[in-house]
């Protein structure tokens, strides 16, 4: 299909050539009609209330694919980016035609470990509040342990790689405490802070305060000396040297540390939420097992992935807007 | 000290007769290898008159940029004396800047915020875009005040770091072998475009480059130094005329003469 669709989009440029048809528009719609199609009309194997409006949805979207990819270019950045993603978002219904028959319509993949889209369609529709809930919930304690972390954790490094004397003192402590996988401290942490929710701020913050640290003192440490010579000789004071010298100069490799934080402060607020606090994504998927609720089980992964995924977007988006100065970026 | 040798040339800074005497006297400095001392320097005396263009010249490796280093005020000598219009170096000074090989621009800066950062540095807050601006006219690199330095070409970017020592209106300007990375025609451009600076702004220049004719094109005295540890072999005066050109006879038979002086047949 591919082949066929850029050897359409290669046509000869005539200035009286015939109007185009849409083709990748219209094999997308073709593929979310198949799968509104195969949920409405095969028989199902088991009760889901979702199955008519999770067709309809498919129905929706393969009548205006069509027509909106048609109109793509009129359409400015949103017809540009439909355009760039119409093949996933044909490879998509594919994807859940392929799921559709394997599970509600064959039941080859058993119930209740493997729900149809329109079971987790209904987790999302009637679960929504307690689901939401358990995102703001992670967010808050995930935001909030980073923004420690990744503050003292940034402090630290500038310290340790511009002070002989810091260094020599933190860096013993680093290298034995450091490599220690935050969620080891995780029954030590529980007694000792007064609430779960401290506990857990505290080890979230931990796990992104290590390699920040790390990177940002590797960063300050390896700048390059004749910076420093050439703001020596133009008369800059110490705290110029530090602030306008040593840390733009390390900014690309506090980023990575920012980055490597925020991976770490995933893994560690999800085992923390499943083990003490009873709120957030990571309780909401202990609990999704304890009552063999696999559809929101699937739901919470869903949103997690798209919580976790927007963060680093974030994170990158912010890394463009301050390091644009360097070349080759990877993009995100 | 610093405070005394900021003061008096304050003045004069402004009113452009900016060249500094700079004084050497008795400099020897050694490099500490793993604790063995590896002498560089031995015993160097050497005068820079107000406004006066001084070369060094070397062969590489015999310890001329460490003096440059140490005239900036980057290290202190082990002994000896160097005094900047009678008051002694004790560390680096904005009247005094140093050129050095690589461009060394900071990379994270515009053109504009790199020849602005000696201005920023002192917290000399106003005018400074247009300081910035009017030095890279000087330097012919208008119209580059927005570019990063890696859109930069080697010459541009040894353009860009002229112009980062000018806005200060130096009083002697410390060049480390400022053309030594450039490539041969561009070399010769930059040459003319140091004259000039030179010329219009008649600060005290010193010079370390490792080209007898650069140092024959650009300098009113060339001290020749030996190799490591570098002691002066010769202090020979330039008296052509400016512009000058590599053929002229006198500057050929000075040129055979350094030569000899460094070993080399000429």
């Amino acid at each position: 299909m591919a082949s066929l669709i850029s050897v359409a989009g290669e046509a000869p440029q005539g200035a009286h050539r015939l109007p185009q048809l849409p083709w990748r528009g219209l094999a997308a719609g073709a593929a979310w009609l198949a799968l509104a199609g195969a949920t409405r009309l095969l028989p199902e194997d088991g009760d889901f209330p979702y199955t008519a409006a999770f067709a309809g949805a498919a129905l929706a979207l393969a009548l205006a694919l069509p027509v909106a990819s048609a109109l793509a270019g009129r359409l400015g950045r949103i017809g540009a980016a439909l355009s760039h993603w119409t093949p996933w978002l044909t490879a998509l219904a594919l994807a859940f035609l392929a799921w559709e028959l394997v599970t509600a319509k064959s039941g080859l993949l058993p119930m209740p470990f493997f729900p149809p889209p329109q079971a987790i369609l209904e987790v999302f529709l009637e679960d929504w509040p307690k689901l939401g809930g358990s995102i703001l919930a992670s967010l808050k304690l995930l935001l909030g342990g980073y923004l420690i972390g990744a503050s003292l954790g940034f402090a630290a490094g500038v310290a340790i790689g511009w002070s002989k004397a810091v260094g020599y003192w933190a860096h013993p402590v680093l290298r034995f405490v450091g490599p220690l996988p935050a969620t080891a401290w995780l029954p030590l942490a529980f007694f000792v802070f007064p609430s779960s929710w401290s506990a857990s701020t505290f080890l979230v913050a931990l796990a992104t305060g290590f390699p920040v640290t790390v990177l940002t003192w590797s960063g300050v440490a390896g700048v390059n000396k004749a910076y420093f010579d050439v703001a020596r000789t133009l008369g800059a004071t110490p705290r110029f040297l530090v602030l306008r010298v040593a840390i733009p100069a390390a900014l690309p490799h506090v980023f990575v540390g920012l980055f490597m934080g925020l991976g770490g402060s995933f893994a560690v607020l999800v085992v923390a939420e499943m083990l003490g606090v009873k709120s957030g994504l990571g309780w909401y998927l202990q609990w999704a097992q304890g009552w063999a609720a696999y559809a929101n089980l699937y739901a919470a992964l869903i949103v997690m992935a798209l919580m976790c995924s927007g963060l680093i977007t974030l994170l990158f988006r912010l890394r463009d807007r301050v390091l644009s100065w360097q070349k080759g970026l990877v993009q995100w | 000290m610093v405070a005394a040798t900021r003061a008096r040339p304050a003045v004069r800074d402004t009113a452009g007769a900016g060249g500094a005497r700079l004084t050497v006297e008795g400099v020897s400095h050694a490099f500490d290898i793993r604790g063995t001392a590896l002498p560089v320097l031995d015993r160097i005396g050497l005068t820079v008159e107000p406004g006066g263009f001084v070369a060094l010249l070397g062969p590489s490796g015999c310890g001329k940029s460490t003096l440059l280093r140490l005239v900036a005020g980057l290290e202190p000598p082990d002994e000896g004396r160097i005094a900047v219009d009678g008051s002694r170096v004790a560390g680096p000074d904005p009247s005094r800047i140093l050129v050095f090989q690589d461009p060394t621009l900071y990379p994270w800066r515009t053109v504009r915020g790199n020849v602005a950062l000696g201005l920023e540095a002192r917290g000399l807050g106003r005018e400074r875009a247009s300081r910035a601006d009017a030095a890279l006219r000087r330097v012919g690199l208008d119209g580059f005040a927005e570019v990063y330095p890696h859109q930069l070409s080697g010459g541009m970017a040894q353009r860009a770091a002229l112009a980062r020592a000018l806005v200060n209106e130096p009083r002697l300007l410390l060049l480390d072998e400022p053309l030594g990375k450039l490539d041969a025609l561009t070399r010769l451009a930059m040459q003319a475009e140091i004259l000039r600076l030179w010329q219009e702004a008649r600060f005290s220049a010193l010079l370390v480059t490792h080209d007898v004719e650069e140092a024959l094109v650009l300098a009113e005295r060339v001290i020749v130094l030996s190799d490591r540890p570098a002691a002066i072999r010769a202090d020979i005066r330039v008296g052509q005329p400016y512009p000058r050109h590599r053929d002229d006879p006198e500057l050929v038979r000075l040129r055979r003469e350094i030569l000899g002086i460094l070993g080399q047949p000429g």
